[in-house]
């Protein structure tokens, strides 16, 4: 019996995500790791913005141009509105990633305390779910504030 | 132990002793990456503006630009180590897993690289 190699055999699977009813305790694990992903993509960027520094103001002002292009001066002819286009994808990429960044810290500081043990409890995991979640977005939306009202 | 079922070649071998190291290692580097993450947003903030010669004027100085180097390596070494997770989750061919944890070492190191070599030319005033 069952000479087979691993692959052959069908062996039953956990039940996927599709199966289980949502929650708190859920989402919050899921965007973890969506947000760990995303920020692996803010290593990109922030690689990029290094790298236009070395090499000069020129290089820098590529670097704003694409990632925060001003855009009122977008141009909308032709194949310009290709990397118009592009251009507002970046931003929506570079608010993704300083969320990614930020929720995937506070989503972190939560994985923190389920490490040792703590938090479990329905009601507990629940509250504490769902407000790492939110806070990723609010300290997201503080940092921009910050950042653009000063 | 068994040759042929794939719990008979495993059977007897115990635990591989490297599963807790990568877990710890995922902790450490995620402490390491949040006090430097800070840092990062305070000095984002702090910056007059983020034209060239205000942003250089910054990196360029010793400290922001140790500051810089370990951000740069800390969460390299962070996200490696959790994209290897997110890959072991999702690609189940052992071929293809053999693949992309492959592909993620070497992106991985020429990152780390390539983000030290600009924060040191810029700390040495190569740029």
């Amino acid at each position: 019996m069952a000479q087979a190699g691993p692959s052959a055999r069908k062996r039953p699977l956990s039940p996927h995500l599709q199966i289980w009813r949502w929650g708190p305790g859920m989402l919050s694990s899921i965007l973890h790791r969506v947000t760990g992903v995303g920020a692996t993509v803010g290593i990109a960027v922030l690689l990029w913005w290094l790298a236009a520094l070395v090499g000069g103001p020129a290089s820098y002002a590529t670097f704003t141009g694409w990632v925060w292009a001003d855009l009122t001066a977008l141009s909308w002819n032709g194949i310009d509105i290709l990397w118009s286009l592009i251009r507002i994808l970046l931003k929506i990429v570079l608010i993704g990633v300083s969320w990614a960044v930020i929720g995937h810290a506070v989503t972190g500081l939560r994985h923190f305390v389920l490490d040792i043990g703590a938090g479990y409890e329905l009601k507990q995991n629940n509250l504490w779910a769902t407000v790492s979640t939110v806070l990723g977005i609010v300290l997201t939306a503080a940092f921009w504030a910050l950042l653009l009202l000063r | 132990m068994g040759n042929g079922t794939s719990i008979g070649r495993v059977r007897g071998l115990g635990a591989s002793h490297s599963g807790s190291h990568h877990w710890l290692v995922i902790r450490y580097t995620a402490i390491g990456s949040l006090l430097l993450t800070v840092w990062f947003a305070v000095s984002l903030l702090l910056l007059p503006n983020f034209g060239y010669d205000a942003v250089h004027e910054w990196a360029k100085r010793p400290v922001p630009a140790t500051a810089l180097a370990l951000f740069v390596l800390v969460n390299i070494w962070h996200a490696r180590l959790g994209i290897q997770v997110v890959l072991e989750d999702y690609v189940h061919d052992e071929g293809n897993k053999f693949a992309s944890i492959l592909a993620l070492n070497l992106v991985t190191f020429a990152a780390a690289a390539f983000g030290l070599i600009c924060v040191i030319r810029l700390a040495l005033g190569g740029a």
